[in-house]
């Protein structure tokens, strides 16, 4: 590879939608670092505030890149996202939970294996489930494949429900042809309505530890506390921390999926977007590439809902409930379906404005006008109107935010059909090739005269 | 409606001279002879093409053959007892007014339908009842009566999708940095041959639009370029005239018996007579699903049935 080569990449990556990805970033952060400032926040409360948001905004990114993977290129219209993120964090809490005796509180253990087994197994499954889902829906024409995804991601979450499968014990000795193993589980399961406590090492941890990084690590945060934070600062810098290992992670989405989208696999799967009958008529075996993107993006489904869970304490079916689906859906439409970096962007601003975005716009207003009580009851709000006040109305109505974020979602999601339906940067520019489609030869341009007249000279 | 599209589409892209033209770009490409330019073009296009397709005087080797052929939908048959063969360097027409079973012969032979009944043979094999992309690699090439475009994507990309064999179709293939090399040296050799398929067909000019913004004329255009890429022995065409004006019909004919002189073979289906009587060596004419006559252009206009099947008499 040349020196220009290289040289023509980097300048690649400069193009106009890096600089608006970049500068919608710096304003979100910069709104949520002013937000901190006017609720008096210290440097903790500042640090934990971005932990957040960067938090929501790599899992959203993620999953929306991966969704776009099945619907902007491929036009497979998913929508049980949830479902495979479900299974994903499930087997990773199935394989790597300690064994029940060790663990305590726990109820319900698990296989004790390595964390990056545990992901690894929760990735693989994930994909797994995306091949058994795929297999006979991606016969049908697109509504029934949504069909089928819903129901299959209720069904997920109804068996993580279900009584059947909270505990199995497993036998002490498992012959399998000339292996025998003995695991170290007594009694595994899904939990039931309860749900799994992730009882297994800190993911963190585990990462820092597998890069070696982990005593170093130790020894940062020791400084922060002896320097700006003194109170426990660790739970802080390790929200940071994974904050910056979920963008990495975002990084690497985007990295694995624009180079499966420039390249002629991708070219086959936006045929198949565009006219399936003409992909198929050009020789191409759509069924096989249909196959293929619908595992890929289901295993990384599987991986964004193993990064958004496994930092909490425990999981419970209530969580992968459809409305993630259907957030993961609003983040990509903002985007842009059909672009990579459309989509990263959607998530970014699905996370910072609509999903974290209105709490911080109550609190903000609480703190700015020192409001008084809000009315407990919607016909209190409304009393106020008798007397010509539409202050208990707003305070109600700023009181109960987190159940109108749907309602702005939908408001935003309307506006977004009528006003621009193709989202922030669903241009579909980003070309299905790894090579410039340019005339070879006429120094990258098409446009360009000269080059063309040297080439028709022969 | 589309008549004005198609009319400044070919006022852009005049045959002989650049004195209209817009871009600086495609006035240089059209400003070179028509002639030597394909001439040229041709010889690479075909370069890598079975020696098959060297035509001999004797008895010619018909690629397709297609025999008994029945498909019936509900209780209607729309082709009913078809056989016919298509022999090699041949222009073959296949003509029948509106609901004859032309295109239904079509999709039954590209594999889009299932023949309830009857044989296809590409190259001596039976492929009947093979998916469409199967036929497709076997090196049967179809456009589709009305051109469907990858919309969304740009004529480059439409383009570059059609040949056989790439190595980047595999995913692993095309995400691993070791093999990812391989990938592109392949594109960047088939970007060549894309570029002079473009140019041969004189679309080049509208190589970074999208497919979606094309008029109905350069539409079937960029289909008859995007289908040669895939490397054919026979070509079928559905209806590569319909809703094309007068010029660029004359230019899509130029192109279809230059390229058969090079030895590809083409099944055309068309119901306007005069163009095929003039134009193709043998001419199939289908009535109510079958067969009416199959014959040279001149035995066909001789024909009593014919004449009567067009002009509605009682058949």
């Amino acid at each position: 590879m040349s020196v220009d080569d290289l040289r023509g990449r980097f300048e690649g990556l400069f193009e106009r939608d890096v600089t608006l990805v970049l500068a919608v970033l710096g304003t979100i952060y910069l709104a949520y670092i002013l937000a901190g400032v006017a609720f008096g926040y210290e440097l903790r409360g500042q640090l934990n505030s971005i932990a957040n948001l960067t938090f929501y905004i790599g899992v959203f990114g993620m999953l929306a890149l991966a969704l776009n993977l099945h619907w902007g290129y491929t036009g497979l219209f998913n929508i049980g996202i949830v479902g495979f993120m479900g299974i994903g964090i499930y087997v990773t809490a199935l394989v790597s939970k300690p064994p029940v005796a060790e663990g305590g509180a726990a109820q319900v253990g698990g296989f004790g294996l390595p964390l990056f087994v545990g992901v690894l197994a929760g990735v693989v499954v994930a994909g797994l489930f995306g091949l058994l889902v795929a297999l006979p829906a991606l016969r049908l024409r697109a509504d029934y494949l949504a069909i089928v995804t819903v129901a299959f991601s209720e069904i997920v979450r109804f068996t993580m429900m279900s009584r059947t499968f909270q505990t199995f014990t497993v036998p002490d000795t498992i012959d399998l042809w000339l292996f025998t193993f003995d695991p170290a589980a007594d009694t595994v399961g899904l939990g039931g309505g309860g749900g799994l406590i992730l009882n297994y090492t800190d993911p963190l941890e585990a990462l820092l530890r597998a890069l070696f990084l982990w005593e170093p690590y130790l020894g940062f945060v020791a400084f922060v506390q002896q320097n700006f934070i003194s109170n426990n600062p660790k739970p802080v810098i390790d929200g940071v921390v994974y904050g910056i290992v979920l963008l990495v992670g975002v990084g690497l989405f985007y990295l694995l999926l624009s180079r499966t989208g420039k390249s002629p696999f991708g070219r086959v799967l936006k045929a198949i977007r565009e006219d399936e009958d003409v992909a198929n008529a050009l020789g191409k075996d759509t069924d096989r590439f249909k196959l293929t993107a619908f595992v890929l993006g289901a295993a990384l489904m599987g991986l964004g809902g193993i990064l958004w869970y496994s930092g909490r304490g425990s999981i419970t079916p209530p969580s992968f409930r459809p409305n993630i689906t259907f957030f993961i859906w609003i983040a990509l439409i903002i985007g842009g379906a059909g672009s990579n970096t459309g989509s990263f962007l959607g998530g970014a601003i699905f996370a910072g404005l609509l999903y974290e975005g209105p709490r911080y716009f109550k609190n903000l207003v609480e703190t700015a006008f020192e409001l008084g009580d809000a009315p407990r009851n919607f016909g209190e709000a409304m009393a106020g109107f008798a007397s010509l006040d539409p202050m208990p109305f707003v305070l109600y109505t700023l009181d109960s935010i987190s159940q109108l974020r749907l309602v702005i979602m939908g408001v935003v999601l309307i506006w977004l059909m009528h006003n621009r339906p193709e989202g922030l940067l669903g241009h579909r520019k980003e070309t299905a090739s790894s090579v410039d489609l340019a005339r070879p030869g006429s120094g990258g341009s098409t446009g360009n005269p000269a080059a063309a007249d040297g080439g028709e000279e022969q | 409606m589309s008549e004005t599209d198609e009319s400044t589409a070919s006022d852009s892209t005049p045959v002989e001279g650049a004195a209209t033209d817009e871009e600086p770009s495609s006035a240089a490409d059209d400003a070179a002879p028509a002639e030597s330019s394909s001439d040229a073009d041709l010889t690479e296009l075909v370069e890598d093409d079975p020696e098959t397709h060297t035509g001999d005087d004797g008895a010619r080797y018909a690629p397709l053959e297609v025999e008994g052929l029945r498909k019936e939908f509900g209780g209607i048959v729309a082709v009913d007892d078809v056989s016919f063969d298509v022999e090699e360097g041949t222009l073959t027409g296949l003509i029948g007014p509106n609901g004859a079973g032309k295109s239904t012969t079509f999709n039954l032979i590209t594999g889009m339908l299932d023949p309830d009944e009857g044989t296809v043979r590409f190259n001596g094999e039976d492929v009947t009842g093979f998916e469409p992309h199967e036929i497709a690699n076997q090196g049967l090439a179809r456009t589709f009566q009305i051109a469907r475009e990858l919309e969304e994507m740009t004529v480059l990309e439409n383009m570059m999708l059609a040949p056989k064999g790439q190595v980047g179709e595999s995913l692993w293939r095309s995400i691993l940095p070791i093999t990812r090399g391989a990938v592109r040296e392949q594109e960047t050799e088939q970007l060549e041959r894309v570029w002079e398929v473009l140019d041969f067909f004189e679309i080049d000019h509208l190589a970074d639009e999208y497919a979606g913004n094309l008029s109905g004329g350069q539409r079937k255009l960029l289909e008859m370029a995007r289908a040669l890429l895939t490397d054919p022995d026979v070509l079928l065409l559905d209806e590569p005239f319909a809703g094309v004006n007068p010029s660029l019909e004359k230019r899509l004919l130029e192109h279809i018996h230059e390229l058969r002189e090079r030895g590809y073979t083409f099944l055309i289906v068309e119901h306007d007579m005069d163009l095929i009587m003039n134009n193709c060596e043998r001419v199939i004419v289908m009535h109510q699903g079958r067969i009416l006559k199959d014959g040279t252009p001149t035995e066909i206009k001789e024909s009593e049935e014919v004449i009567e099947a067009y002009l509605g008499g009682e058949v």
